[in-house]
């Protein structure tokens, strides 16, 4: 069977589509997340949700929903701790970590289920991908895209500024609890293509990759939906492509595509922020010293090299740490 | 105890007015009374009050006794929120993502949008209009955290101006402010005032604003020591030393490890 061959199967077909869902809604929330400064949240979810596995292959109901109650309810109390507990809930967050992946394994182990079926939810599987899958992670991906993309001036608002957002009349509590319901559900989309243990990256990792080229949040935000589109289908078929060979899980293959991409952006992120530290415009001030040229290279000019920097009315030729500005024969030190 | 008509309520009132932050009671039997159109600077040293104040009167921090009262409605009742603006103290304008100066001026419009509309020519008048007042409308698409201390500190006060406010409160809006964007800020003022807006004002430097205000209050170790027409900080003149009660309200993720459970301490500051 060639490489082609495998996408006219099924369960690629499937696996791709919650990919690429996946790769849209998980950057979209964690945008606000990232905005808030709560970058690890995601990995709280995931790691409670681990227990809502558990209960699922427990009980024989299906992982995906009981992983969603359970998520859902772990990020609201996690908000709560983290709104009332201050810098203290931290610790009492990371209990709630440790005990969610603790028990889930323990949960696991009482349902007579080996490890290999908890990895599957911990790495994300191809094949274990059933079309009902399909369906609830399309539903729940245009809710988590839905409302994440139509109440993003209110959640950018809460998220930046919340006693602001407040004296505006938003609901903030209503707002942080639903972006941590929105984390939990995206997390419970892409626990079967990323796997829980890892989905937190793809919340994360886009984000930063996107911030390293956008200036305004509406980019960052879009750039981020596409890093993690590209990343969680380019993830997919090259974890289909190595499966040939050996084997891999896709999760691990999505998380790294995305960090190379983030590599790839971060020199790119550097120059560019440099270059608009250098050339914004100077403020206008007067009174300057007028020198003369003795030991200069060469007359600046439009095509000379140095960066020309908008001074008022005329421009200034940055180079050697000084900004000179042609005046006639001699030159004027701004 | 809604008064008949709305709008010759007064923006606020407090009557015997008493908040406590974690048990300590901060201020103590306020009575204040701001009619409409007036503006009203509250001085007094570091630590007497004057943020807990504006915190109590924009319903950020609960009073423990007393009655306040916004346009005529208790506190607890009040709905009208897009009338009020809010320039807060010393916070800062950029979060975990950039954000362009329009983006985060745009976002004090959020009280005035409906759920799931885009925003409209309106929306987009009110947020030129407040570049425009601060000085900024050359750096609106510049990223907020390229800009320094005071320049961010006019895109917060830009914030509460797109709102247009019927009452704005500003605590301390001209710290690390320039005299010529000071005097800006002055003038914007003073044409919001004209069209009928109510202004509460924290300040140590009064500055240019001093030809617009109507009236000072004066606060002292929680309670108000004068109230009547305007004087210069000379009077509480010893006001001039920084912070020392700085309190962090940002916090992250990364653990920081002490009693897990210590549930009582609430930042509000
Ligand atoms: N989060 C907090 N926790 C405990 N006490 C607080 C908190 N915030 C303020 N206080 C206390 O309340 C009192 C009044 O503080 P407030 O911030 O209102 O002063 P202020 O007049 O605004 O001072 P400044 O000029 O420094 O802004 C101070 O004694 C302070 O110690
Ligand atoms: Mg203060
Ligand atoms: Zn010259
Ligand atoms: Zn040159
Ligand atoms: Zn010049
Ligand atoms: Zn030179």
């Amino acid at each position: 069977m060639s490489f082609i061959d495998l996408f006219s199967l099924g369960f690629m077909q499937r696996a791709l589509i919650a990919a690429l869902l996946t790769g849209l809604a998980a950057p979209a929330i964690g945008t606000f997340i990232v905005q808030r400064r709560l970058a690890l949240l995601g990995d709280g979810i995931g790691h409670v949700a681990v227990t809502g596995v558990a209960l699922g292959l427990l009980t024989g109901t299906s992982p995906t929903w009981t992983a969603v109650v359970v998520a859902v309810l772990g990020a609201v109390l996690m908000e709560l701790i983290r709104e009332r507990g201050h810098t203290n809930g931290d610790v009492a967050l990371a209990l709630l970590f440790y005990g969610g992946l603790a028990g889930g394994v323990l949960i696991t182990g009482i349902a007579g289920q080996g490890a290999a079926t908890l990895q599957a939810y911990l790495f994300g599987s191809l094949n274990s991908i059933s079309s009902a899958d399909v369906w609830s992670t399309a539903v729940l991906a245009v809710v988590v895209l839905t409302v994440a993309l139509g109440l993003s001036p209110q959640l950018f608002a809460v998220a930046s500024d919340p006693d602001f957002a407040r004296v505006a009349g938003l609901r903030v509590r209503g707002y942080n609890l639903l972006i941590a319901v929105l984390a939990a559900v995206s997390i419970t989309v892409a626990m079967r293509t990323v796997g829980l243990l890892l989905v937190s990256a793809l919340m994360v990792v886009p984000v930063a990759t996107s911030q390293q080229v956008a200036r305004s949040f509406r980019t960052t935000l879009l750039g981020a939906m596409l890093v993690g589109c590209a990343a969680s289908v380019g993830g997919l078929f090259l974890s289909a492509w190595l499966s040939f060979r050996v084997s891999v899980a896709p999760g691990p293959t999505i998380v790294l595509l995305a960090l190379a991409m983030f590599t790839a952006t971060w020199p790119l992120g550097v120059w560019l922020r440099r270059r608009s530290r250098l050339m914004a415009p100077f403020p206008e001030v007067n009174a300057t010293p007028h020198r003369s040229t003795d030991d200069h290279p060469h007359d600046h000019g439009q095509d000379c090299g140095h960066p020309a920097v908008p001074h008022g009315d005329h421009v200034d030729y940055v180079h050697d740490g000084h900004r000179h500005a042609v005046h006639g024969e001699h030159y004027d030190e701004h | 105890m809604t008064s008949p008509d709305p709008r010759l309520a007064p923006p606020v009132v407090l009557d015997r007015v008493s908040v406590a932050i974690g048990g300590r009671p901060i201020l103590r039997d306020v009575d204040l009374t701001v009619r409409p159109g007036e503006v009203v600077t509250l001085l007094g040293p570091n630590g007497s009050g004057k943020s807990t104040l504006v915190r109590a009167v924009t319903g950020l921090l609960p009073h423990t006794r007393g009655d306040v009262r916004l346009f005529g409605t208790p506190i607890e009742d009040f709905t009208d929120w897009r009338r009020l603006g809010f320039v807060p103290q010393r916070s800062t304008a950029s979060g975990g993502v950039p954000a362009t100066v329009r983006e985060v001026v745009a976002s004090g419009r959020v009280g005035r949008r409906r759920l799931l509309r885009p925003s409209g020519p309106a929306d987009r008048r009110a947020v030129e209009a407040a570049l425009d007042v601060v000085g900024l409308a050359d750096r609106a698409s510049y990223g907020v955290s390229q800009l320094s201390g005071g320049q961010q500190q006019r895109v917060l006060i830009a914030r509460a101006l797109a709102g247009e406010p019927d009452l704005l409160v500003l605590d301390e809006p001209t710290a690390g402010v320039d005299l010529p964007h000071q005097q800006a800020l002055a003038d914007a003022l003073g044409r919001l005032k004209a069209s009928g807006a109510t202004i509460v004002l924290v300040a140590h430097e009064i500055g240019p604003m001093m030809p617009l205000i109507d009236r000072t209050v004066v606060m002292r170790d929680g309670r108000v020591a004068y109230d009547g027409p305007p004087l210069t900080q000379e009077v509480a003149s010893h006001t001039h030393h920084h912070d020392d009660h700085d309190v962090p309200t940002r916090h992250d993720h990364a653990p920081h490890v002490a009693s897990p459970f210590d549930w009582e301490r609430r930042s509000s500051q």
